[in-house]
């Protein structure tokens, strides 16, 4: 059994992964519980959808595309934030606008460095072998950055979700609050772009949070149940895409939306 | 309309109606210079239509203001201006003396929205989870959760009488159980002011009178100034200390019994209201 477990840890490329997913495995649903509350899931998925850009771009301009949707995104999340605060379009279709207009501008990019086109699928879907050491470094110091400013923040970010006119009447500053959010969702969004896949990310930001909800326990219970199924699904998934030599994102997804289902059963008989 | 009203805030005629208000009277004595709310000349404009025309009246600490008037009276867009939600097209709120905009101590203004009771429904925390981010404004970034700040959440769990459901989740709570916490949640940030709007709107009659018996005794123990927002004339004549009607304009402003009058009740609604009071 023990051989079984570890002989996934002979290969460099997996150690990197696992460690680059256990951190995604964190990160994601502690930012997911606020968008799901919020009835903001779309977000994570728009942010997906606009980081594809960055990716096009970095292929095109020989940059490093994680740096380039990293970018990216974090400037679109200020841009759609922006867009919502001034209400001149309803939040959703803000959403909606910007992960259409970026789909059609990341497939225009990646038609056009054509050579490049192969690699494209493993941003798309997530792709274990491709984690390399400096990639892991990056993921891990922006992981640790956004984990800590997210561990600052959490009271105040309870506090907005809860009643956003109540925290303001307060005196809280929840325009700034709501920006950091945001941006900590985009650099989410490109930490996990290698493992999960652009298009498969928002699943894991949303699906293990609303399947701790389904217990219908305290929000701190929520957050590490949400926490908990995020890291079995990522470990999980992470053998089977290996052993069965799957997609990884898809697996791990397909792994979480299991859990999803076997929660929804267990409460219902409640 | 200018401050003088008809009925000022004159403290020992308050004392004299509410026996139970003498003492915190007395012990508030220095702020009684200051008024704890004072809102001159507020104009609020949406698009063409005046919403709020020319507003002006103070509040005393420890005052029970009832606003009342029709809807699109502009009760709710008042009360926002006042919270700092909405910006006045003209004119100034102060707090103890203080414009609204530099007034730090904003979380010693409690706040019990109108939606309280519908929204929370299905969010994933307990009622002591939400009492106790009442204190999240006082603590601020840095801090951490201190003794101090668990005693005022427990203090503010037994006043709202939510103590004994404190691990319940929010979802499982009737309408009148979860406007309870929404109150604690106030009360945990230790307030100097509470503002409810539409307090009753999500609970039965039963409920109402004993909710406006436990807003009576948070204004006349605690020395709460407590402005609430109300449709439901009767209710809120029968308990508050001082009446202002609102119908685009200040009709009227001053003891419950003043606005009862006839000619006031035609100027807000348009038409003769009889008042059957309860009880």
């Amino acid at each position: 059994m023990a051989d079984f477990l570890f002989e996934i840890f002979r290969y460099d490329f997996m150690v990197r992964a696992f460690l680059a997913g256990l951190i995604i495995a964190v990160i994601a649903p502690l930012i997911g519980i606020f968008l799901v509350i919020r009835r903001y899931s779309l977000m994570a998925d728009t942010l997906a959808h606009v980081s594809l850009v960055g990716v096009a771009i970095g292929l095109l301009t020989n940059n490093d595309p994680i740096i380039t949707a990293t970018a990216t995104s974090v400037i679109s999340a200020v841009g759609i934030e922006r867009i919502r605060v001034h209400g001149k379009i309803f939040g959703e279709s803000v959403l909606a606008l910007f992960l259409s207009a970026s789909l059609a501008v990341a497939s225009v990019l990646i038609s056009m460095a054509k050579g490049y086109s192969v690699n494209i699928i493993g941003y798309l879907f997530g792709s274990i072998t491709t984690v390399g050491t400096a990639e892991l470094y990056y993921i891990a110091v922006l992981g640790i950055v956004v984990l800590g400013t997210l561990l600052l923040i959490y009271k105040q970010l309870f506090y907005i979700s809860f009643d956003e006119d109540l925290a303001r009447a307060s005196g809280i500053n929840t325009k700034a609050y709501n920006l950091v959010l945001i941006v900590l969702a985009a650099l989410t969004v490109t930490l996990s772009m290698r493992i999960v896949g652009v298009l498969l990310i928002g699943a894991l930001m949303v699906i293990p949070v609303i399947t701790a909800m389904q217990f219908g326990k305290s929000f701190k219970k929520t957050v590490w149940m949400g926490v908990g199924f995020s890291l079995l699904s990522v470990v999980a998934g992470l053998y089977i895409s290996y052993w069965m030599d799957l997609a990884s994102g898809g697996t791990i997804v397909v792994v979480a939306l299991i859990f999803f289902l076997v929660s929804l059963f267990i409460n219902r008989k409640k | 309309m200018n401050n003088s009203h008809p009925q000022n805030h004159d403290h020992s005629t308050h004392a004299a109606d509410h026996p139970g208000r003498e003492l915190e009277q007395k012990s508030r004595a220095p702020e009684h210079a200051t008024p704890a709310i004072e809102v001159t000349g507020v104009n609020f404009k949406a698009g063409n239509s005046q919403i709020l025309k020319d507003i002006s009246f103070k509040v005393s600490p420890g005052d029970y203001l009832g606003i009342i008037g029709p809807n699109g009276g502009g009760k709710t867009t008042l009360i926002k201006i006042m919270l700092g939600l909405l910006k006045p097209d003209s004119g100034t709120v102060k707090y103890f003396g203080t414009d609204l905009n530099k007034y730090r101590e904003r979380y010693e203004i409690g706040y019990v929205p109108q939606k309280a009771s519908e929204t929370e429904g299905r969010f994933p925390a307990t009622v002591e989870e939400v009492v106790k981010s009442g204190r999240t404004a006082r603590i601020g970034l840095f801090k951490r959760f201190s003794s101090d700040d668990r005693r005022a959440v427990d203090s503010a769990m037994e006043t709202a009488d939510v103590a004994r459901f404190s691990k319940k989740t929010v979802s499982k709570l009737s309408g009148g159980e979860r406007q309870r916490v929404m109150i604690a949640r106030a009360l945990a940030s230790e307030p100097k002011v509470l503002f409810m709007d539409e307090p009753t709107v999500a609970v039965d009659v039963t409920t109402q009178e004993k909710f406006y018996d436990f807003l009576d005794l948070l204004n006349q123990k605690m020395g709460l100034t407590i402005l609430v927002v109300s449709h439901d004339i009767a209710a809120v004549a029968k308990k508050v200390s001082t009446v202002l009607c609102l119908n685009q304009e200040m009709v009227c402003h001053g003891k419950p019994a003043l606005f009862m009058k006839d000619e006031y009740m035609e100027k807000l609604y348009g038409k003769k209201v009889n008042l059957i009071l309860h009880g």
